[in-house]
């Protein structure tokens, strides 16, 4: 089952509310328009963002519905490797993880009710089936000048596989987030690109 | 030059109100809908009128009176809004209109931010209204300078129901023109029209019946519902809203050659459905949620004396709850014509992953006042709540009941009148009081209710994206204007035990609480303390604090806070505090052995 006749490119991105996953879709959506592109996506708002775990689907070259079947994205940007491991199953098999290996622990975590597996572990089960991507993103965030560009980092990583060139996404980028750290924010897109 | 612009679909669906010319814009906040008043709201110029009412019946009504003028409105709402405005809407839909009308009603299949999943195409059908179902943001934003015509045209107010993935969908969209018409306001006064009363309705239920059939026949050949025959195929799927996009990428990836009716419009285009009965053996109804379409298909066919076998929820291959999505449709499809598919296995993935639930902000206040609260009332008393950011007090043992928008204070005294005997204290936030509460509390100190309210006033209608409210002293779009005081407002509805409290302050404010509790009759304690997200964009600044680890005996009391800027780190067996720390001091308050401080400049 394929969605590539649908869809040019089926991008997965999750993480936790507050890492900045609907900036990271914003910057590769509106840079997928620029470069001619039509542009489904999907995204979690609301409650879901106190914390809680969040997905966007981002679909380019699509004319149809925003939502991504199971086993139909190309890539699977994770802002957060627990994240990266529940949504899995809307990679396809021969599709690229890209992740951030920095764990955010949840409150049921923090507290005790629940266990946080080792973040190697994960590492190593998405790599029985996949090809992964892992680093961290926050060190390269922070060496650009902000933890908080690691959402920018991850858009940097990725970018690479998208159908849209780099200028175009710099551009983005440089529209999107605020003007005093628009420096930073190229930085942690070069360094992201380098990682991949 | 290109004039297509990436948006969000409720961005979109304001943009089409600009299109569409719409000039009274009123609504209440509402996951997935708040984004359309917000962008209107935000925007630098306006030539409409735009505001945040108190509650949905309230809106419906602003605008009700405003296309009454003859100029065109909008209110927003979402689905479970439509309840409260229930009441004005089943008779504005006798009364009619003169300006164009749109009514928008966010629908949240799967309930992401949501107490239930209802249908909002139901109300529509219930009212005997047009009703418009996008299927994708472009759609969203076409329709609306449509429905402000079809409302005009019939004089009858549109509902528009966006769900979730088209209110908080992004795409690409082609922006039109901007109707450059506005009408004037103008009254006029006709009882018969706008004064309900019996003799009046009799009339006017008869006249709405009737012109059902001219509505029927301008909406079936609207672009919105388009049929595709394939001669070919003696199959024909149904679909409709955003439905109609899963079960069209369905039938591509399956190859599957069959007759397709998309449908956009309600009443249901007859003629199109028909059409399609006469040229199928089977059809398939895919919709999401009730079987509104697949019940009047049935019909249809009934009517027609067609036998054609129509599959669908009552088949059990369309699920009736939830949202639905490629995968489904996949699986309808294939069972519906006979055909193999490959179940689409999951990864094997036995790593077991830790929940994630939504929580309160690091240092929200509300957390703090919930601590207050607890530790006042016991463990055996019953802590009824209510709709915004405190629900995720669930978590704390604090909210052992949320039915719907106000149902707090109510919930309190029903319990209470029933006979139960352990402590009650509810709580409801600031804008939620507003909304439905404040008829509650009236009710509770008439009545006698011996119970507790804590109104949680965080200076903002949190949840559901910070918008402004009565007690704030500013408008939608910024402008200052009279703030209400919650204190006032509480002894005005006749309370007499009516107490402000800072929240941050634990030992005061559960001594407060705690006199609340004792008093015979309502009690109504305020905390007052503004929302920490608002708060960071307001640039207040605390400096936040720090666990003496020499000082900390790991006894986890700070933990069990449930803060999520406090961790505990199992191997030195001590609480630490993460960056997420706003500076509230709650948890240097609980600790026992003053081992947290604040960070010293």
């Amino acid at each position: 089952m394929s969605s590539d006749d649908v869809a040019q490119f089926n991008l997965v991105i999750s993480g936790v509310g507050g890492q900045g996953a609907v900036l990271a879709s914003d910057i590769i959506g509106r840079a997928a328009v620029s470069a001619g592109l039509h542009v489904m996506a999907a995204e979690t708002h609301g409650m879901a963002q106190r914390g809680g775990s969040v997905i966007n689907h981002i679909r380019l070259g699509c004319e149809c519905g925003s939502m991504i079947p199971l086993k139909g994205a190309d890539l699977l940007m994770a802002l957060e490797p627990a994240e990266a491991l529940r949504y899995l199953d809307f990679l396809s098999e021969d599709g690229v993880v890209v992740m951030n290996t920095v764990p955010v622990y949840p409150v049921t975590v923090m507290s005790g009710i629940s266990n946080y597996p080792e973040v190697d572990d994960i590492v190593d089960k998405l790599k029985q089936t996949h090809e992964v991507s892992a680093f961290d993103a926050f060190e390269l965030a922070r060496e650009a000048g902000h933890p908080q560009a690691m959402n920018v980092v991850m858009v940097g990583a990725v970018s690479k596989y998208l159908p849209i060139p780099k200028e175009i996404l710099l551009e983005s980028i440089k529209e999107l987030v605020p003007k005093k750290t628009i420096d930073i924010n190229v930085k942690a897109f070069e360094l992201g690109r380098e990682m991949v | 030059m290109s004039t297509r612009k990436y948006m969000l679909g409720n961005a979109a669906i304001a943009r089409g109100i600009v299109e569409g010319g719409g000039q009274v814009i009123s609504g209440y906040p509402g996951t997935p809908s708040s984004e359309i008043v917000d962008t209107l709201a935000s925007m630098d110029q306006r030539d409409f009128y735009v505001e945040w009412s108190v509650n949905e019946k309230v809106a419906l009504e602003v605008a009700a009176g405003a296309a009454m003028a003859g100029v065109r409105s909008v209110v927003t709402m979402k689905h479970v809004g439509l309840n409260v405005a229930a009441d004005p809407f089943m008779t504005l839909t006798y009364m009619g209109v003169k300006g164009g009308m749109v009514v928008i009603v966010a629908d949240d299949p799967g309930c992401h931010s949501s107490q239930n999943e209802q249908d909002t195409r139901r109300y529509a059908d219930f009212g005997l209204v047009p009703c418009l179902d996008p299927a994708t943001p472009q759609e969203a934003k076409d329709m609306i300078p449509y429905a402000f015509e079809l409302s005009e045209k019939f004089e009858m107010p549109v509902i528009f129901r966006p769900t979730t993935r088209i209110s908080h969908g992004k795409s690409d969209i082609e922006l039109g023109s901007v109707r450059q018409e506005r009408a004037e306001a103008n009254f006029e006064k006709m009882p018969e029209r706008w004064v309900m009363i019996p003799k009046h309705a009799r009339i006017r239920h008869p006249h709405v019946l009737k012109i059902q059939d001219d509505i029927k026949k301008y909406v079936e050949d609207s672009a919105w519902n388009e049929l595709s025959l394939n001669e070919g195929s003696r199959i024909g799927v149904i679909s409709s809203g955003i439905a109609s996009v899963y079960a069209k990428e369905a039938l591509e990836n399956l190859g599957v050659e069959a007759s397709f009716l998309k449908i956009g419009a309600y009443p249901i285009p007859e003629g199109l459905v028909r059409q399609m009965l006469e040229n199928s053996d089977t059809v398939l109804v895919i919709e999401e949620m009730e079987p509104i379409v697949e019940d009047a298909v049935k019909i249809i066919a009934y009517d027609s004396g067609l036998d054609v076998k129509i599959l669908g929820k009552s088949a059990d291959l369309v699920p009736r709850d939830g949202e639905l999505n490629i995968d489904i449709c996949e699986r309808a499809i294939a069972n519906a014509f006979g055909m193999d598919i490959k179940e689409s296995s999951g990864y094997d993935v036995d790593v077991e992953l830790p929940i994630r639930p939504p929580a309160m902000c690091a240092g929200c206040s509300h957390r703090a006042a919930y601590h207050a609260m607890k530790k006042a009332f016991g463990p055996d008393a019953i802590f009824p709540s209510d709709i915004g950011c405190y629900t995720l007090g669930l978590q704390s043992g604090t909210v052992d009941t949320t039915l719907c928008m106000g149902g707090s204070i109510t919930v309190a005294s029903g319990l209470y009148n029933a006979g139960e005997k352990s402590p009650i204290c509810c709580s409801i936030g600031d804008s939620t009081f507003f909304h439905t509460g404040m008829n509650g509390l009236l009710n509770a100190v008439y009545n006698k209710s011996n119970i507790t309210v804590a109104l949680l006033d965080n200076r903002v209608t949190a949840m559901t994206g910070q918008q402004p409210n009565p007690g704030m002293g500013k408008l939608a779009t910024g402008e200052p204007t009279v703030e209400i005081s919650f204190e006032k407002l509480c002894r005005g509805l006749g309370a007499e035990f009516v107490e402000l409290i800072d929240p941050y302050n634990l030992a005061s404010s559960e001594e407060v609480f705690r006199r609340a509790k004792d008093f015979p009759g309502t009690s109504v304690v305020i905390t007052t303390q503004p929302c920490v997200i608002a708060a960071k964009r307001a640039g207040i600044k605390r400096m936040p604090f720090v666990v003496d680890s020499e000082k900390c005996t790991g006894c986890k009391q700070c933990v069990k806070f449930g803060c999520p800027a406090i961790e505990f780190d199992a191997k030195e067996k001590k609480a630490r505090i993460n960056s997420l720390c706003t500076g509230c001091s709650a948890c240097a308050q609980i600790c026992k052995f003053d081992a947290i401080s604040e960070v010293k400049k």
